[in-house]
This record gives structure tokens, sequence and C-alpha cells, in this order.
């Protein structure tokens, strides 16, 4: 990073000139923050690889189970753990589901938990971190003692016997994943919002008259936004793979419901003996998971204001 | 690069007037950084010579150049700098060593002295393992010898009892005391060049004095040659004999200090003197700002760098790029139209004409007719001092502000100075928080703030706006330009939503912005721009008092300049009320009808501007405009500086007596008896005579 190294204002005035000449109508305000997002999001060409093979791998789980007479929960008897085929096109388990419905059920299962799950813990911890921070006093106090409890709270043990008790059942298992999921994260949240509480713009914010929810909504929530985006996109990435870990141990979705975790744990079973049954799932969890970290990168590049990475804007 | 060297190493101005060999002789250097939008050129083509005994002043804005000069010098540029040209060192060059090379130079023959003192001292070493590693890196003396050696360098800087302070920790120290370290270090080793980038930009006024006065002390015991990288023309007027003004990376004037203060030659200089307000100034002429921006210093074009920004600029100037030329023996100046600037006109008329600025819709009512917009009674505000961990308890109170009385009528400036710490800041922020958790009383056009109703605070709100200080930090980075400025439109509900893009149009207008940018972001513009839309914002609700929180310090002296004009515009146009924090004495002589002075939470000296600046009576205050550098040569070396010994006491307890007396100059001249009473009868805020607006807190004046 040279221009860190600069000891002019140069850099910073390089924005500037660049900027200086396009100008549109105030009706279409907006606009040119998005353009200039996507442009610099464009310009990373592992998070446009990433964002189609997400694209397509939600596809999919969406439409892919259409296009077979199957459904996941279909049993055919005359193919109980035969390879891939003209009719079962990704082979069929030991109990002949077919394995092409399962898997597109699956990532269904599984990308709904995971994009709910993280959406749900980004915007706990957002709003919860950022109000301790700029309330301060009593309720920063209890906000952190509560959050701290849940931090040293063996959550994943929690999580295994609640699971067990409701039986696999996935909405439960999204209720569970966000209680014990969203702590760490208002934490982070929270060291970042307290120093954007003593920005001079927050301060400004306040003597207009401001309250508290609006100033955090307006001023402090937005200038996380960034972390809070990718922070949700990695978090994809990673309650797929608690779910997954979960399933796999058999404390997540339980049959006859199927997650890509239940498919990989069925699967490593017959890893020598029938090979399809583990890899189709596990080569699609890890295209799933490595698209959503580049898409990730690239949303870091894109929405940072100080990222030089994707040049100047 | 535009111009070839030959052209520049033939046209520098000699210094043949200097008898002997130069000690530091830079000749043609050119520095560039590679950065993402281009190649930088930060210096292109700075020439020099440095005599013994001598001391150059390299003045500049920022990014003119003058720090990346500095630090060439030193050899401490990023590996990614590229440098050429030649800095010889008596007959050694510089340029093209190595960096284990060059450690047995720095900091034995050359020396240097930071901006920041806190960052220039390692926090996790004592002083005296510093002071011991400095020497012994250079000297073959043993650790205990080096440790007495140390001692006598803090000795020589001033520092009292060094022997107890060789085992203090950087944290420990003040930022005036951390300098004396920071000198004591760079003259650990004799060196024969000491060079002090902005050495003092970090200080308070009379620190700086303290400072600037060891620096010519450390400069006649070592014998050596002194550079000062600064932006401070005052500074550079008191402490320089030569001095090299820098633009877009290379030197356009450059002559002895009187010379260059008294008959400049170069449109750019004459500017940057035009827009210095002056402590000493009481016409209240406005200041003329030099209008837009340094270039880019990336793919310059040839042809002046300052011609896009210059009020005589001609066709010519575009032709090439001016080399610096000798306009007469030891005066050069790098401008087609050297020769014609005489006493800072051509053909009789200014080069920088005055900007005119009309007189106010409140000038010919007199003060008393006015009505007061704040009456602040007694204000005092105490922060707890508390200790321990888990169980926090009250150990004692920082007396923040305490009994602090003013008034502002309409339309008037009133202007509270002080150091850092003076309790200034707190005063504003007091006032802004509407006073929760401050004793005393506090009148906002004549509503009490402690019986307002909800709906009375909200207006009240509106009413008082506040600029800041960090014309970054305080515009949100994700909001554009229009959505700043409407931001108080809305949160007050003063315009119907169709009518705001017509309101903000026009408050950019005000402020002197192009309305055409109002979906740009903060980041797009300058720092001086970024100000005036910070002003916007705070001219949105329609206030009646402004608050400015040092609004102009940041920002570089030619800005400077156009912003304190339109604050003076804004007010004689609106009649607004400003309360005004600075630590600038200039900028405050030039904004301010009333002046307060503070220290340690209370007001010493308090009334008329021309009267406190001009005949000043408390002790501090005298101190205070004695250390204010003037950028005029001949007053610096005619005035008599008081200097003050010693840093800011600690506000943590409360005071018996004048809080002034631990530093007070005036004391120690005093009968005993008389002594006495400074410690124990506090005083207060007195009138000088019937009917003059003036009044201090001395008990022997």
């Amino acid at each position: 990073m040279t221009n860190q190294a600069l000891p002019t204002e140069v850099a910073g005035d390089g924005v500037m000139s660049t900027m200086g000449n396009t100008f549109e109508a105030p009706a279409r305000r907006g606009t040119r923050k998005w353009r200039l997002y996507s442009k610099r999001f464009l310009r990373n060409r592992m998070a446009v690889v990433g964002v189609l093979v997400f694209v397509l791998i939600a596809l999919f789980g969406i439409i892919g189970g259409h296009l077979v007479p199957w459904t996941y929960s279909d049993v055919d008897f005359l193919a109980i753990g035969t390879g891939p085929s003209r009719e079962h096109w990704f082979g069929t388990n030991g109990s002949g589901n077919d394995l092409y419905a399962q898997l597109a059920h699956g990532i269904q299962r599984s990308l709904t938990i995971g994009v709910l799950v993280s959406l749900c813990t980004t915007a706990v911890a957002a709003f919860v971190g950022s109000i301790a921070a700029y309330v301060g006093g009593r309720t920063e106090r209890i906000v952190l003692e509560v959050i701290h409890f849940l931090l040293v709270v063996p959550s994943f043990l929690i999580l295994a016997l609640v699971s067990n008790s409701v039986n696999g059942d996935w909405r439960m298992l999204i209720v569970v994943l966000v209680l014990f999921g969203w702590m760490y994260y208002a934490r982070v949240v929270w060291t970042m919002a307290m120093s954007l509480r003593e920005r001079e713009y927050v301060a400004a914010a306040r003597y207009m008259g401001l309250g508290p929810a609006a100033v955090v909504l307006r001023h402090i929530v937005p200038n996380i936004g960034s972390m809070l985006t990718i922070h949700f996109t990695l978090g994809v990435v990673t309650t797929i793979q608690a779910e997954t870990g979960l399933s796999f141990l058999g404390f997540g979705v339980k049959t006859p419901d199927v997650s890509l975790g239940a498919l990989i744990g069925d699967g490593s079973s017959q890893l020598y003996s029938a090979p399809w049954q583990f890899w189709f799932p596990a080569v699609t969890l890890t295209l799933l998971t490595v698209s959503m970290a580049f898409v990730a990168d690239g949303l870091r590049d894109a929405l940072d204001p100080n990222s030089q990475a994707g040049g100047h804007a | 690069m535009p111009t070839t060297p030959a052209v520049t190493r033939s046209t520098v101005p000699s210094d043949s007037h200097l008898r002997g060999t130069p000690l530091l002789r830079v000749e043609d250097l050119k520095v560039s950084f590679p950065s993402e939008a281009g190649t930088v050129d930060a210096v292109r083509g700075v020439s020099f010579e440095l005599h013994p005994g001598r001391t150059l002043g390299i003045v500049g804005e920022s990014g003119s150049g003058k720090s990346v000069t500095a630090l060439s010098v030193m050899g401490l540029l990023p590996d990614s700098a590229r440098v050429s040209g030649s800095i010889r060192l008596l007959d050694r060059e510089l340029v093209g060593l190595t960096d284990r090379q060059l450690s047995s130079v720095r900091g034995n023959d050359i020396a240097m002295v930071f901006q920041d003192p806190l960052t220039s001292l390692t926090p996790v070493h004592s002083i005296g393992k510093q002071l011991v590693e400095a020497i012994q890196v250079h000297q073959d003396v043993g650790k205990i010898r080096a440790w007495e050696r140390g001692a006598e360098l803090l000795d020589l800087v001033g520092i009292p009892n060094p022997a107890v302070l060789m085992k203090s920790y950087p944290h420990e120290l003040s930022g005036g005391m951390r300098q004396r370290v920071v000198i004591a270090l760079a003259i650990a080793n004799d060196p024969q060049v000491i060079i002090a980038d902005e050495p003092t930009t970090a200080l308070d006024v009379t620190i700086q004095a303290q400072v600037l006065e060891l620096l010519k002390k450390a400069q006649a015991e070592t014998g050596a040659a002194v550079i000062i990288v600064t932006h401070d023309l005052g500074l550079v007027a008191g402490m320089a004999d030569d001095v090299m003004v820098m633009y877009a990376g290379r030197p356009v004037e450059r002559a002895t200090v009187d010379e260059l203060f008294h008959h400049p030659r170069m449109p750019y200089t004459l500017g940057l003197l035009g827009a210095v307000p002056r402590p000493d100034d009481r016409s209240g002429a406005p200041l003329v700002p030099i209008a837009g921006h340094p270039p880019l210093l990336i793919d310059l074009p040839d042809r002046c760098p300052f011609a896009a920004r210059c009020p005589v600029a001609l066709d010519k100037c575009l032709d090439n790029e001016p080399a610096l030329l000798e306009v007469h023996a030891g005066h050069g100046a790098a401008c087609v139209r050297s020769n014609e600037i005489v006493d800072g006109a051509i053909d009789g008329a200014p080069v920088f004409p005055l900007p005119e600025i009309p007189p106010g819709v409140m000038a010919n009512v007199p003060r008393e007719q006015r009505n007061s917009v704040l009456v602040v009674e007694d204000l005092t505000r105490g922060f707890p001092l508390t200790k321990g961990a888990v169980l926090k308890r009250r150990i004692g109170t920082v007396h923040a502000v305490s009994g602090v009385s003013f008034d502002i009528r309409a339309g008037e400036t009133l202007a509270i100075v002080g150091e850092s710490g003076c309790g200034k800041t707190t005063t504003l922020l007091s006032i802004m928080d509407l006073a929760k958790d401050a004793g005393g009383r506090i009148e906002f056009e004549g509503i009490d703030l402690s019986t307002a109703n909800r709906r009375a605070t909200r207006e009240l709100r509106r009413r008082l706006q506040i600029v800041f200080q960090d014309p970054m930090g305080a515009l949100d980075p994700r909001f554009t330009v229009s959505e700043i400025i409407s931001e108080p439109i809305r949160a007050f509900d003063l315009a119907p939503a169709r009518e705001i893009d017509g309101r903000v149009a026009e408050l950019m207008d005000l402020v002197g912005l192009d309305p055409a940018h109002v979906d740009r972001f903060p980041g797009a513009f300058s720092g001086g721009q970024r100000q005036r839309i910070g002003i916007a914002r705070a001219l949105a609700s329609e206030p009646s008092l402004l608050v400015l929180d040092e609004p102009v310090s940041a920002l570089d002296v030619s800005i400077q300049a156009g912003v304190i004009n339109l604050l003076e515009r804004v007010q004689h146009h609106l009649g607004l009320s400003y309360l005004f924090v600075s630590h600038d004495l200039s900028v405050v002589r030039h904004l301010a009808d009333r002046v307060a002075v503070m220290y340690l939470g209370r007001f010493v000296e308090y009334g008329d501007v021309d009267q406190v600046f001009g005949s000043p009576v408390h002790p501090y205050t005298e101190a205070l405009l004695s250390a204010v550098p003037v950028p005029d040569p001949a007053v610096e070396r005619s005035r008599r500086r008081i200097l003050l010994s010693g840093d800011l006491p600690r506000p943590t307890e409360q005071q018996t007596g004048c809080p002034f007396a631990s530093r007070c100059p005036l004391k120690p001249t005093l009968s005993q008896e008389k002594q006495q009473r400074c410690t124990t009868v506090s005083p207060q805020l007195e009138e000088t005579a019937d009917g003059v607006d003036h009044r201090y807190a001395c008990l022997h004046r």
C-alpha cells in the first residue's frame, strides 16, 4: 500500500479529480452510490464467478427437484444403492431414495437455514451492539453481561440437546442457531460502534434532536453496513457448515427430511462401496461455501470506502 | 518531468553572499511515489545549501513536498520512493546509500525532531533507556557514562529534576516535556544538521514558545545548521535566516527572511502572507484567500502550477513552468512576472485585491440595544475521577469549568481562547448538551434551559447549532452532500419534501459551494469544502447561535482565510451570533468582537477584543499574546517574549487562590505579603474602568 506511506495528501485528493466530471440530476438520488458499488464489485472476477456459482446452486435447489419424476422421499425399491444411471442421475442411496432429488431438496433446506440464521444473527447483533454502544451506561453494562454469559455457555451441547428433543425440526434448528449465534458478532459490532459514537457527525445528529434509535439506524448501522454485509455472507457459510456438522453427527436435520449435512453424513459411511453418495453432496457443499467466500471478498472491496483493492472509483 | 535538470541547476540562487563551504548541499532533488492513480511527483527539483549555524525555513501547505524533502535528507522515505538528484553532507553523497550506511549518518550527523512528540518516543522504554541507546549507537561510551550524559542533556533542555525523569516513561510527561526529550535525543550526538518537521504544531502557544527558544539554544550549543519545516509563517519569521517557499513540489521563492517577508516577488508567497490573520492587526480588513486548490502532483503539465489560482496569471504562464530565477542577489522567484511585482502590487494594483464583505445587518445597533441570545451564569462542570476496575470509587473531581459567566448578544462573536485542557471545549459542550449535569444557569433566547419543556427544548436545539473542528469526522461518509445538508431540515420538519432540494441548493450557494455537486460524497471534497458543507448543515435549521469549535484549525492557511471570510459574511448576512472556541489567537483577533481568556476552567480576562488584545492586563493574557508568532521578522526580532515556566497544572484539585499563581511571571516580582495573597485569595473578574468592556481577574494589576 504505497498510498498510506505517502506523506502528502495526494491520495485523498485523487478521488476528487476522477469523480469530478460526472453529475446526475438530483431526482435520481442514490443511484450513484449503487453504480459505484456494483462497478467495484464487478472488478473482482472471482466474486463474479462466486455469484454465478451460487446462483446456479440456488436455482438447482429451487427447480432442480421438479425435473425428475422422483421426490426426495420417494423410495425406488428396484434401485437400492445403485450408481448414477439414466433413471437416477446421481444414483440412489441404501434405502432407494433418488440422490438427485435429495440433493436438490438438501440444498434448499441448507440454504434456507443458512440465509435465515445469518440474516437474523446479523440483524440482532447489529442492533443490540450499536444500541449498547450508543446509549451507554446501565444498558451497555447489562447487554455486555448477557453477551459474556452467553459466550461462555457451551452452546454446541445445548444445540445438540435441543435439536434432538424436537426431533430434527429445521425450524427449531433455526431458532436455536440464532439464539446462540448472535453474541460474538454483537460484541464486535459494539467495539466498532464505540468508535463511531465519538464521531462528530453522530454528535451533530444528536444536536439535531434525533433520538437514539434514529441515530443508530441512520448513522451508526450504515457505517458498519459493509462489515454487516460481509458478516452476513460469511455467516451463511458458517451456518451451513454448522448445520452440516450437526446433521452429520446426527443432531441436526433428520430423516425423512434431508439437508446437505445429513446427505454427507449418510454418504460418508459408504465412501468406498458407493462413492457417489458422498461426493455429490460434498462437492456441492464445497462449491457453495467457496462461492460465498468469494462473494464476501468482493463485497468487502466494493463496500468499504477505504478499500484500495478495487482501485479508484 | 517538465523541466530538464540542467535548467534548474543553473538557475539556483547562489549563496555567494555567504562565505565558506556549505554543510549540506541539496541539488535537484526529485522524489516520486507510485500510486494507483499514477506516479506522484512529490518533490520536483529542490536545491538549497545550508551553512553552519544558519537556519533554513521550508514553508508550504500540505502536499507541497516540504516534509518529503526533509525526510529524503534523513533517508527516511518508504522503499517505494524513487529519489534522484544529490544530497551532499560535506563531501559525502547521501542519495543512493543503503539504509545501513545511512544509519551512521542519521542521529549522528543529521538529527530530526518530529511533529508528534508522543509517537516519536517509544512508550515501553524509559526516557533514560532511550537516551542511553541514542548515545551508545554512535559513541563508544560505557552505560554509566551514557546515563550521566543523558541526564546532562535533559538538564540542558530545561527539564527540572533530570535524574528522576530519566526513569520515567513517555506517557508520564506532558507534550511540551516530551518534545524537550525529543530535542535532547536529537542533540545527543552533537549533530551538524538538525531537521525539525513541524516541531511545535502539536503544542500550545506558550509551550511552543518554550520549545522554539530551546531549539535556538540547542542550535547555539551545537553550532548546528537547522532546517525548520512548517506551514506557520509566523514561526518562520521568528526562527529562520533563509526561507524557501514550496508549492507543488518545487521551491517557488527563496530569499533571506527579511527580504521574503518584506519584498515577496512570487504571487503565491504574497497570497500566503495575505491569508494569514495577524494577532497584532486591529484594522479588521478581510483576509485574502487564494482561490482553488493545490494541483494533484500526477502528470503535471509543463506550465506554472500556480497559474490556475493566480490572480495575475498571463497566457505566457501556461507556456512552460518558470524556473527559480534570481531576481537579485540571494533572492530567487519562480514567476514570469516577478520583476513587475513591487510591494505586493503590479503597476500600483494589488496582486490580491481585498475581498468585499458587506457590513452586517446589525452593524449600526449598539451592543446595549441588542437582545441577549445566550446568557451563561456561573457555569460549573466537574467530572468524577474514579479508581478501581470492578468497584469504582470516586477519588476526586476534575474541575473542568468552574464559575464561568458570559453573555452573547445578537450578531456578535464571543471567542473563548485558552490552551488545551483549559476547559473551553467543555464549556461549549455543556451548552450544546443543554447543560445536563452541569451547575449554573444557562438562558438561551430568554428561556432558562433548566425549566424548558420538551417542545421548547426541541426549538432550542434548532436555534443552536455547531460547526466542528475536523471537517472529515463531522460528515457522515455514507451520506451525499444533499443528505447531509437536508438532515436537519427533515429532523426539524422545516420544509415540505418537495422544497428540500431547493433549500439545499440555496444553502450550498450561500456557503460558496457549487449546487451541482449535491450528489457527491464528502470524500470527494477538499478540507475547506468539507468545512463549508459542515457550515451549510449548521445553517440549515436557521439557528440564531452557531457554536464554532476550532472551525479552521485543521485547514491550510490559504483555505482557512476563505472559511473565515465565509463565516464573517454569513454572520453579516443573517445576523447570527457566534460562540467561537480556538487556541489560535490570530484567528480570534480577526473574527471575534469580544474575547474571554480561559485558564484552568475560569475566565481570567474578558471583554472587547481590541481592549483585551490591545492592552492586556492579566499576566497570562500577556504571556499568551507574546508567545504567538507574528509573520513579520522585524516585529519578531524586536518583541519581548514572556516565557511561562512549566505546564498547565492538573485540574484535579479545587484551588485556593489564583489558578495561575504557579506559573505567573508577575508573582516572583511581588513582595512576600502580596505573594501570600496570590495563593490564598481567589481573584474575581473586575472591571478596568467605568464603561469600558474589559474585565480581568488579577489581584495585583
